[in-house]
């Protein structure tokens, strides 16, 4: 989504870079995460015991499942965009770069090693 | 780089706290903190597909006093950076910007931040010994 006006579009103007698209994808991936965040926190505090067969029964649930694939995959798109304005703000130069491939490599492993790990429970 | 002959800004140390600028820090710091929780979910999520002696050994640090502690301030970082988020999102939709709104805002953050974290502890606490 372009959040450019089409006079600037026309003119030229804005960003060079990638512009509005870091800031919309931080809100709305912001926005996914407020329900789905509030569900886990009360779901995972009811499940009793937390006992392996408890929380392995819970995972096994289809809309579980679901849930917690969305959630792990709008976690790890938010935490990478959230790290890089941090990191922006405080590191420089080379180690900068560095950093940044760093946050942009490990949240895309944790977020499939998670997504993998739900689904083999799942399926 | 900088031209160090510009006048600089006074060091953070300097300011006198307000409530403001306390929860934008910790709005940052919340968010690294809950970066390492995501972490610990996955790491119990591939436990739990690949080996139940390994979902009991990451239980067992999680159900001890310091493992307890932890949970409990991931809990309260949680609840404050998605209450702070929707804070900023009504700033970004163009709401709020008053300094005394601001301010109520901010308290109202971390009201509802402690009211959720003891809900969900509550509930815990409640579940557990049913």
């Amino acid at each position: 989504m372009s959040l450019r006006t089409p006079l600037s579009e026309a003119k030229g103007l804005g960003s060079a870079k990638e512009g509005a698209g870091h800031w919309w994808l931080q809100r709305l991936t912001a926005i996914a995460l407020i329900p789905l965040v509030i569900w886990l926190a009360f779901a995972v505090a009811m499940l009793g015991d937390a006992s392996y067969e408890t929380v392995l029964a819970w995972l096994e649930t289809p809309y579980v499942a679901v849930l917690l694939i969305l959630l792990v995959a709008a976690t790890f798109y938010h935490t990478q965009l959230g790290l890089q304005v941090i990191v922006e703000d405080y590191v420089h130069g080379w180690l900068k770069i560095v950093t940044l491939i760093l946050i942009n490599f490990l949240c895309i492993v944790f977020a499939v090693a998670g997504i993998v790990a739900l689904l083999k429970i799942f399926l | 780089m900088a031209n160090l002959e510009r006048p600089l800004s006074p060091h953070l140390g300097i300011y006198k706290w307000p409530l403001a600028m306390a929860i934008s820090i910790l709005h940052r710091i919340t968010g690294v903190a809950l970066t390492i929780g995501a972490v610990l979910m996955v790491a119990i999520f591939i436990a739990v597909a690949s080996d139940p002696e390994y979902y009991e050994w990451i239980r067992g640090y999680l159900t001890n006093k310091i493992g307890k502690t932890f949970l409990i301030l991931w809990t309260f970082a949680l609840f404050l950076h998605l209450f702070n988020g929707i804070r900023h999102l009504f700033w970004d939709a163009g709401y709020g910007f008053e300094k005394s709104t601001t301010t109520k805002s901010g308290v109202w953050v971390i009201i509802v931040t402690f009211i959720l974290t003891i809900a969900v502890w509550g509930a815990a606490y409640y579940c557990t010994n049913v």
